[in-house]
């Protein structure tokens, strides 16, 4: 894929400059449309999701929360991310659980996820009895947006709350011994 | 005088451990079912201030906090004015408070919140939480967020919290209809079965 880019970019610039934009244009299309048809959804109801919620495997879980419609998720998403990247070798996994409404997914999800490159593992809730998951999550949480969850085997935080990335690290950090 | 100075000690112990022990509880110190809540003055959309004791008749209130842009309010729009256009002349109209701060949701500000009452048609009034003082104190986290009180002797009772109904897609889909359960039974001098529900929403932006 890259070397494709690099190929196209060295075509690109043989071109005259006008043409050049344009094809550019095109291509950034295309690639986007490519990553939405790649990036498969899973959508599940809350019983289907519960078990990624208590692996026993011998990790840190790190489980978000999120909807691309609310602002303060999208704009702690990247630290999410960077704790993914940065963390990978310390045995975390991060989960992002997507809230967006069903007729969102095709239209506002997936090129959400492809335009921001998300890299973290992506499911999609979609169950609207949140009365009886709710509580199953976290005895304490009202039901606001973002949340988070971090557990291994034997310890569990939940968090009603935005995060900055030094705070995330912090958290996670407990769970490291 | 000895005796004093180990009242003051020990007062000084005890407060300082309260308010340690108050600022690690994260939990919320909001209303609990059963609790008096506190009247107030917010402006509404056209201008004038509302408070509970403004309205004489009432037999109670369906607090509602909402706000233009979480799409969960979003999507309860219609069944908010529904249930004030059932309940109001019922003795339990709906009063819907828009508590976000409006530097980070600038699209909740006042003119925005008096387009979309006109858009909607809404006959409840819509208040400005300006400065965010109400909601903290009823313990609201999210929009929507729902709190049933009834007037008794004692001022306004809180009798359910929690979310309208149980499906925020498809208001046909619905199986339980808390807020409706809770008035009716209210209205019927019944106890609320259901007190408290769960719902995801969009946190109150502060």
């Amino acid at each position: 894929m890259k070397i494709n880019v690099l190929l196209l970019l060295v075509l690109f610039s043989a071109c005259k400059q006008e043409e050049k934009l344009q094809i550019e244009k095109n291509d950034l299309v295309k690639v986007q449309e490519t990553n939405v048809e790649n990036r498969d959804l899973t959508v599940y109801n809350f019983d289907e999701l519960e078990p990624l919620l208590n692996k026993k495997e011998d990790k840190i879980y790190v489980v978000n929360f999120w909807a691309t419609w609310c602002a303060p998720c999208v704009k702690e998403l990247p630290y999410f991310e960077a704790l993914n990247e940065d963390y990978k070798s310390k045995n975390i996994e991060v989960l992002l659980v997507s809230l967006d409404f069903p007729k969102q997914y095709e239209t506002r999800l997936k090129p959400f996820i492809a335009e921001h490159k998300l890299k973290s593992e992506i499911v999609v809730l979609n169950d609207v009895d949140s009365n009886t998951w709710i509580p199953k999550v976290d005895k304490e949480w009202s039901g606001a947006i973002p949340a988070t969850i971090i557990y291994n085997k034997s310890k569990r935080a939940f968090y009603e709350k935005s995060f900055n990335l030094e705070e995330l690290k912090t958290e996670v950090n407990k769970f490291l011994k | 005088m000895k005796k004093v100075v180990k009242v003051i000690l020990l007062l000084t112990i005890v407060f300082g451990f309260w308010s340690f022990s108050k600022s690690e509880k994260t939990t919320n110190n909001g209303y609990k079912i059963g609790d008096v809540v506190a009247d107030f003055k917010l402006e509404n959309i056209d201008g004038k201030m509302v408070s509970m004791s403004d309205y004489k008749e009432a037999k109670g209130f369906i607090i509602t906090f909402t706000c233009n842009t979480c799409p969960y309010a979003v999507a309860y729009e219609d069944r908010v004015e529904g249930l004030n256009k059932m309940y109001a002349t019922k003795g339990y109209p709906v009063i819907a408070i828009m508590p976000n701060n409006i530097e980070v949701k600038p699209d909740d500000n006042m003119e925005s919140m008096q387009e979309r009452a006109k858009e909607k048609g809404f006959t409840f009034p819509y208040l400005m939480d300006k400065g965010q003082r109400v909601y903290p104190q009823f313990g609201a986290t999210k929009t929507p967020h729902i709190y049933v009180v009834k007037k008794t002797d004692k001022g306004n009772v809180v009798k359910y919290i929690g979310a309208i109904d149980d499906n925020y897609q498809d208001a046909n889909a619905v199986k339980n209809k808390y807020v409706e359960d809770a008035v009716n039974a209210l209205l019927n001098g019944k106890d609320v079965i259901v007190k408290e529900t769960k719902a995801i929403g969009c946190s109150i932006k502060v």
